[in-house]
């Protein structure tokens, strides 16, 4: 394993360090394990906290920020955090307005939060969580522990926060948030397994012909393995599980992310063909990101999101932001 | 069984967790995503130091330290679950200083029965439930046996091994692996396999 790292114990304190040194509009906490936004709380406005394991920047720590959230969680690698550390984000943001928990749903994501849910409201904070299960892979039914949250964690973080920052209540961030849930559908492909700093090993091998198809963003093997193919024909494959479940047509954001060991170029390739597939069913990308976003440490491979988008929808993406992960408008 | 041998017990959980940590990893790495045996070393490191720092009175309060370290320290899914059956054990064993076998075994009960509540899986899952039920059941039936702690100990722990062997064919239906489907049969469940650890540390803290 090679790494840049000064040992596999403190690869997120480092982290969280190298953050706070390079962006002075972050506050970290690096006793409370917490990523603020230096102004954080302000006054009559919800707060939006978030988190789960590293690895996956620059979500969450990156995505706090103006318009976006007000405070990040960041846990082990690949390891949900404490409740603890919600706490204590929970009361560091709330500028009186209540708190805004976004959570991938993940058993570790959602017991945590749950129970910081819980305290926190023994100790006056008004709190409301939003679930995001995006990843169509997983079969939603009694049988999994549901969907996993991945790349619509980032279309709930902007278009929340930009509701937020405009002054919308706690109810009203709360409901748009879960409606770009509801209106988001996502499909991981790896082409190489990442390596959890802690493990010191790739967290499963494939041949050089071989993909894995619909992965999450923790390493996990997929749900199937398959041969290799070109651009077209791989897209197409998420695509199609995409559609399946959430018919595509009209206007749409999407995200076609790199899971972090992925070139730019390819994910141009991608987006080319992303776009041409939804022409096909008579949809438009009318907003779209693409590079690395939500990520699984250095595997290769990309992820696709598609939300289906209004105009109000639209036009909270389109306010400003400043985050280091995501900035623009302001 | 008094405060020292439940001290035992959790040290010997610790030394347990520290030496199979890199396979419960490798276990976790499967059919999960490579942090458990890692995960509890922590937390069982930050509890050793915690029960250090705040020596207990009663088995109950040791326990229910143990528990509240483990959820404010692990993390994941792992640090509630265990976090919560730690804590339902040592609030089941109250003020008493000395725990009987049939105290312990309704201790291990409402544990199981928070885990059920907290988590949701049932047997069958794949999960630390398949070890830690039958585990259970076999100390109940120690105890209405009127069996000794040692014995009763013993065929718990064998149960819990059991349990966790008997995960292998099974394809999750909770937590991260049952993101597999099919694709997790063939595999040791990590939680189940560090629930029989526990147990195997329990039967050794009563032979010694």
């Amino acid at each position: 394993m090679k790494k840049i790292i000064n040992g596999v114990d403190t690869v997120v304190t480092d982290a969280l360090r190298g953050m706070a040194a390079a962006h002075p509009s972050l506050r970290v906490d690096l006793d409370s394990r917490v990523v603020y936004r230096a102004d954080a709380p302000r006054r009559g406005k919800v707060g939006l906290v978030s988190g789960g394991g590293s690895g996956h920047e620059p979500l969450h720590s990156g995505f706090v920020g103006y318009g976006m959230l007000d405070a990040a969680c960041p846990g082990e690698v690949f390891t949900s955090p404490v409740p603890d550390q919600m706490i204590e984000a929970s009361k560091g943001t709330d500028g009186g307005a209540g708190v805004l928990h976004i959570v991938k749903n993940y058993t570790g994501d959602v017991l945590n939060f749950e129970m910081a849910a819980e305290l926190c409201a023994d100790e006056g904070v008004e709190v409301a969580s939003v679930l995001v299960d995006d990843d169509v892979a997983v079969r939603d039914s009694l049988y999994t522990a549901g969907r996993r949250g991945t790349g619509a964690t980032l279309f709930v973080e902007k278009i929340a926060g930009a509701a937020a920052e405009a002054g919308a209540p706690l109810a009203e961030v709360a409901r748009i948030a879960k409606e770009v849930n509801e209106r988001s559908r996502s499909f991981g492909i790896a082409l190489a397994p990442c390596t959890v700093p802690a493990a010191g090993k790739p967290t499963f091998e494939l041949g050089e012909s071989e993909i894995e198809l619909g992965i999450g963003i923790h390493g996990e093997p997929g749900r199937t393995r398959a041969v290799h193919r070109e651009a077209r024909e791989l897209v197409g494959l998420a695509m199609d599980a995409i559609d399946e479940d959430l018919p595509l047509s009209g206007d749409t954001l999407v995200l076609v992310n790199g899971m972090g060991g992925t070139p730019l170029m390819e994910l141009y390739i991608a987006f080319a063909e992303v776009s041409a597939y939804l022409a096909g069913k008579g949809a438009t990308a009318v907003r779209s990101l693409v590079g690395d976003y939500v990520t699984s440490l250095e595997m290769q491979g990309l992820s696709i999101t598609v939300c289906r988008v209004d105009d109000e929808l639209v036009r909270l993406w389109d306010a400003p932001v400043e985050t280091p992960g995501l900035r623009w408008g302001r | 069984m008094d405060t020292a041998f439940f001290l035992t017990w959790i040290e010997e959980v610790a030394e347990a967790v520290r030496a199979e940590r890199d396979h419960l990893t490798e276990l976790d790495a499967a059919i999960g995503d490579a942090d458990h045996g890692t995960n509890l070393d922590r937390g069982f490191t930050a509890v050793r130091e915690a029960l250090a720092g705040a020596p207990p009175a009663t088995p109950g309060a040791a326990l229910v330290l143990a528990g509240t370290t483990l959820i404010r320290k692990v993390g994941g899914a792992s640090g509630p679950l265990y976090g919560t059956a730690f804590r339902q054990l040592g609030k089941s064993l109250g003020d008493a200083p000395d725990i009987g076998l049939p105290e312990l075994a309704a201790a291990f009960e409402a544990a199981l029965a928070a885990l059920g509540k907290l988590g949701g899986a049932a047997e069958g899952d794949k999960t630390m439930v398949d070890a830690l039920a039958p585990a259970v059941r076999e100390l109940a039936k120690a105890a209405l046996d009127g069996a000794k702690p040692g014995d009763a100990l013993n065929r718990a722990a064998d149960a819990a091994a059991g349990g966790a062997r008997a995960t292998i064919p099974l394809q999750a239906r909770k937590g991260r692996a049952s993101y597999l489907g099919p694709r997790s049969a063939g595999h040791e469940d990590p939680g189940a396999a560090s629930t029989a650890l526990i147990f195997d540390a329990l039967r050794r803290t009563a032979q010694r």
